[in-house]
Formats: C-alpha cells, sequence, structure tokens
C-alpha cells in the first residue's frame, strides 16, 4: 500500500524544478510588478505624478490579463513563449507565462500596499517640496515595505499554485509531480508526499514573509 | 510675509461643488504668531494648506516673502517649499524610519552631505529637547515627543516661515503648553513666522499675537489677539473668547440677581495699566452711588491685562449719570448690560 514508482530522486528533482520556477518568475515578475503598482498610485487621480491618459490605459489591461485563467494563458501565449526563450516545452517554457501571470498580480497587490501609506506622509512630502522621484523613493517605498513584503509573500504562495499547471507545457515541479504520477496513475503517496510538500512550502513561506514584515515594521 | 489675496478655495466632487474658503483676506508680518480659529469646518485647514500650496487657490493669490505662489513653475514652488516648514496635527512622521532619519529627510531631498547632516539634525534634535532619542522609531514615543521630531524636521531646512495644523490637538494640556513654548522659542530665537490653525481659544491665548477667526470659508474677525479678545464682535467670536476669559455672571446669580428702575448693570473692561488703577474706590469716594461688584475676572493675554467687571449701581438716574461720567472720564470700556452677558449657559 505504501508503495509507489516515483524515485526520490524524482522529488527532488521537482522540487529544484519548483524552486527554480517559482523564484524566477518572482524575481522578473516583481522586476516588473513593482514599477506596474507604483504607476498606477501615483499616476492616480491625486496622484504625485497624475496622468489619466497611463492610468485608464493600465487598469484595463491588467483586469484582462488578470481575468485569465492561468492554464489558458499558459496555451495562449505559446507562441509568444517560443519568441522569448526558444522553446515551448520544459521549465523555462513555463517560466514566460508564470511571469505574465504574476506580473500584473503583483502589481494590484502592491498597490495595495501603496495605498494603504497614510496620506499625512504623502502631504508631509509634498510640504517639503519633495520631487515625485523622491516622494516614491524615500517616502511611499520605505513606509510600505512591511506591506510589500507581505504582498510578495502572497504573490509567491500565489506561484506555487500556478507552477502545478506548468506540467502541461512540461515544466515539471511538485504540482505537476501530484498531477501526473499521483492523480493521473491514482497513486496516493505521491499525492500525500506532495501535498506534504507543499503545504510546508507555503508555510515556510508565509512565516518567512511574516516576520520579516514585523521586523521591518517595528510595531 | 505671508499674503492672501481675495484667496477662493472650491472643491467639486460629483459635480457638487463646495466652497471651502470664500475670498479670504489675510496679512502675516515678518515676526508674528498668527492663529487661525475655527469650528470644524470653517475652511482653516484649507486655509493654511493654500498658504504653502498643497492646495491650489481656485482665484486669488497667495503670496510668501513678497512671491506669488501661483506664479511659480513646479520646480520653483518646490524650492519655495523649503522655505515652508509644516507641522500637523498627526505628526506625520515616517514610522519606518528611527527619529535621526525623520528629522534628516528635509536635509537628504537638498542633497546635503553626511557630516552637515549629522550635525544638523544632531543641534535639531538638542534645540527641541530630544537629543537621546535619535536612535527610536517613532512608535516608541510619546504624542508630544512625536511632534517635537516633527518641528525639528520642520526646521531642518532653515524655513523662514512655520505652518502649524492643529498642531496641538491631539495632545493633553500640560503637553500643548510645553509645545506652545517651543513654538514660541522658534519664533524668538530663530525670528520664524508662525501660522497656527486651532480649535483652541487657549493656544491663541498663550502664544499668538494676531488672530483671525474664520467661519464658512471667510475670515469674520481678525486684528491683534488683544483687540479680539477685548471686544469680541462677532458672536462666533464671543463664544470663542468665553472659551477662556469668563464674562458673564454664574447663573445663579443670574437667576437671584433682581433688577429694579433704580439700579442698572454695566460691563466695565480695563487695559494693561488701567486693570492696577483704584478706579472703583476712586468711584465710591466721589459718588453717592452704591456700587455692587456682581463679577470680575482678569486674564493676561500677549503680556497685557485684561480685566472685566460687572457692577450694579444703585441711586436716583442724577447720581447713576454722574458716576458714569466719572468712570468715561477715566476712559474705562463700559457698557450697559442686561443679567445675561454674553449668554452662553455652558460657561
Amino acid at each position: 500500500m505504501f508503495t509507489t514508482t516515483v524515485t526520490s530522486e524524482q522529488f527532488i528533482q521537482a522540487i529544484i524544478d519548483t524552486v527554480y520556477m517559482v523564484g524566477m518568475s518572482l524575481f522578473v515578475g516583481a522586476l516588473i510588478g513593482i514599477p506596474i503598482g507604483i504607476l498606477l498610485v501615483v499616476t492616480r487621480p491625486g496622484g504625485v505624478l497624475e496622468n489619466k491618459l497611463l492610468y485608464t490605459l493600465l487598469n484595463p489591461v491588467i483586469n484582462i490579463i488578470r481575468s485569465l485563467p492561468f492554464i489558458i494563458l499558459l496555451v495562449a501565449i505559446i507562441p509568444f513563449t517560443r519568441m522569448i526563450v526558444h522553446t515551448s516545452i520544459g521549465t523555462n517554457a513555463a517560466i514566460v507565462p508564470l511571469i505574465l501571470y504574476i506580473a500584473p498580480y503583483i502589481g494590484r497587490l502592491v498597490e495595495n500596499s501603496l495605498l494603504e501609506v497614510n496620506p499625512g506622509i504623502m502631504e508631509a512630502a509634498e510640504s517639503m517640496g519633495a520631487t515625485p522621484f523622491q516622494v516614491i523613493r524615500y517616502f511611499l517605498l520605505p513606509e510600505a515595505v512591511g506591506s510589500l513584503i507581505l504582498s510578495l509573500t502572497t504573490a509567491t504562495i500565489g506561484l506555487i499554485g500556478a507552477t502545478a499547471m506548468a506540467g502541461t507545457v512540461g515544466g515539471g515541479g511538485v504540482g505537476d509531480l501530484a498531477i501526473v504520477y499521483g492523480y493521473q496513475r491514482f497513486d496516493t503517496v505521491v499525492v500525500v508526499a506532495t501535498v506534504v510538500i507543499l503545504v510546508i512550502f507555503v508555510q515556510g513561506i508565509q512565516s518567512l514573509g511574516n516576520s520579516l514584515a514585523r521586523k521591518i515594521r517595528r510595531y | 510675509m505671508i499674503e492672501l489675496r481675495d484667496v477662493y478655495k472650491t472643491y467639486i466632487r460629483k459635480g457638487i461643488s463646495n466652497d471651502a474658503v470664500k475670498g479670504v483676506q489675510l496679512k502675516v508680518d515678518k515676526g508674528d504668531i498668527f492663529g487661525v480659529i475655527g469650528y470644524s469646518g470653517a475652511g482653516k485647514s484649507t486655509l493654511i494648506r493654500l498658504v504653502n500650496y498643497l492646495e491650489r487657490p481656485t482665484k486669488g493669490q497667495v503670496f510668501v516673502d513678497g512671491h506669488d505662489l501661483g506664479a511659480y513653475s513646479d520646480k520653483e514652488l518646490r524650492a519655495a517649499k523649503k522655505n515652508i516648514g509644516m507641522i500637523f496635527q498627526h505628526f506625520n512622521l515616517l514610522e519606518s524610519k528611527k527619529v535621526f532619519d525623520n528629522v534628516a529627510i528635509p536635509l537628504v531631498l537638498l542633497k546635503k552631505n553626511k557630516n552637515e547632516i549629522h550635525q544638523r539634525v544632531m543641534e535639531l534634535l538638542e534645540f527641541v529637547g530630544l537629543s537621546d532619542k535619535a536612535g527610536s522609531y517613532p512608535s516608541e514615543l510619546s504624542g508630544g515627543q512625536k511632534q517635537r521630531v516633527g518641528i525639528a524636521r520642520a526646521l531642518a531646512s532653515n524655513p523662514s516661515v512655520l505652518l502649524c495644523d492643529e498642531a496641538t490637538s491631539a495632545l493633553d494640556p500640560q503637553t500643548t503648553r510645553s509645545i506652545l513654548q517651543l513654538l514660541k522659542k522658534i519664533n524668538a530665537e530663530y525670528h520664524i513666522t508662525i501660522m497656527i490653525i486651532t480649535h483652541e481659544m487657549s493656544v491663541i491665548q498663550e502664544i499668538c499675537n494676531k488672530v483671525a477667526v474664520m467661519e464658512g470659508g471667510r475670515v469674520i474677525e481678525q486684528g491683534s489677539v488683544l483687540e479680539v479678545f477685548g471686544h469680541p464682535q462677532h458672536p462666533t467670536t464671543q463664544n470663542f473668547v468665553s472659551t477662556v476669559i469668563q464674562t458673564s455672571m454664574t447663573s445663579s446669580m443670574q437667576r437671584t440677581l433682581t433688577t429694579d428702575e433704580g439700579s442698572r448693570l454695566y460691563k466695565l473692561e480695563f487695559f494693561g495699566e488701567r486693570a492696577s488703577e483704584p478706579v472703583l474706590y476712586d468711584l465710591i469716594r466721589s459718588s453717592e452711588v452704591k456700587v455692587n461688584i456682581l463679577f470680575a475676572n482678569m486674564t493676561e493675554i500677549q503680556d497685557t491685562t485684561l480685566g472685566t467687571m460687572i457692577i450694579q449701581l444703585k441711586g436716583n438716574s442724577e447720581e447713576m449719570d454722574k458716576a458714569l461720567a466719572f468712570l468715561k472720564s477715566r476712559e474705562i470700556d463700559l457698557e450697559e448690560v442686561g443679567k445675561h452677558v454674553y449668554n452662553n449657559s455652558d460657561q
């Protein structure tokens, strides 16, 4: 009953794949998503760089991408993926749609974090004659760091969920293992083991995020 | 120093326009501690934000140091703002930064070098009495200490004007007093012109030399604090004055006081030196009227004593006229009143 066809090497490879996919897409996704979040906040009406055109353009684009189920996005952008990484299968091929999936999500989360910053701080910044760049650099971001960390934590956990579907393009990873070996071959041991691994992942990341945020917030 | 010329501010939200400030004329001279008092919604917070262009006037002009802020480009305006410090009711400190870094921010924005910043910040913290808190976070400070940090931060760029937006409203009376003393010290030592928005008359009484009373977006009364406290014209002003200076008899006295044709009530006001002259003694000596003191109060404003007294004169009308003539000859402000003077039953 406790036998399984999956070797421990396969498990380790799956964990490495997941960490790689999540890490890469989180990194690039944050690189794109954080500026998007900042743009959403500063270009909105009343923002320090109010820009109606950019704001009204950015908003629906983000909404459209975010409303696509990941599995659809994954398949729909295969030509684009091929263009970027010159292949449409494998872990790298999974990273492209993961980035496209997570960047707008991070953008929204960052937007929320930044909007939480006490408007009084922004007023103080303005009263000091700070330039829009200085407002972002010295007031908005430092005050939101704790909240931004929690946002990125949420995004990371969302990414772990999404990587399970990466198997569709042969991306590998823990989720893929669970579906291909566990679900499709009725291998209960694999299902349980992968679920345990994912639970540990999620718990670990959330705890890390929480403690980092607490440390930075100091209150 | 600061001049508002016929300034209007209108907000339009969901098609409904709301005039927060309506045609305000105001002049704050160099070295003034100018108070603007009003109830919530009077437009005073908007008014002070017009002075450093956190809000742009819908109409009218704002001059600071002789320059029309409306004529400035964005860049020039930012430079001008460095000459106008501001402190806030809720302090608006960066929670993520230590006290030192909070005070340093305006200098960092000015791209000063590290040594210069360190020296200036420590000097400011010394001035506000928080040298030992440089490494603390704002969350570890009391309200009064936070406001001191706010003040140090506002002074960092060496402004010539300091705007205080309800700076003491979130503080207890004792802390309020110490913050006000600090503001007074800033005004005296750094020669910084201060403009204060408040709803507490005691703040005006304690440190301001000039005051404007706002209601419904308009300035309904303005002048020297002594003038306005001594002769409040508008009912709202009278209400504010009565919160710090009692100018009416106790209510039990008002109830039991009997008035008849042979007696009259007068309210007397004494300013400065007059307050220490033996006027009543002389009055009693020089006339046949009976003088009954119903109420007396002395207050100090701007180092000048302001005395208010309500007396009842009894006697025949000829004697009473004589008594009045005597009081007028002594240049006492005199006004015949009914039983209910400034009828604030809550006082």
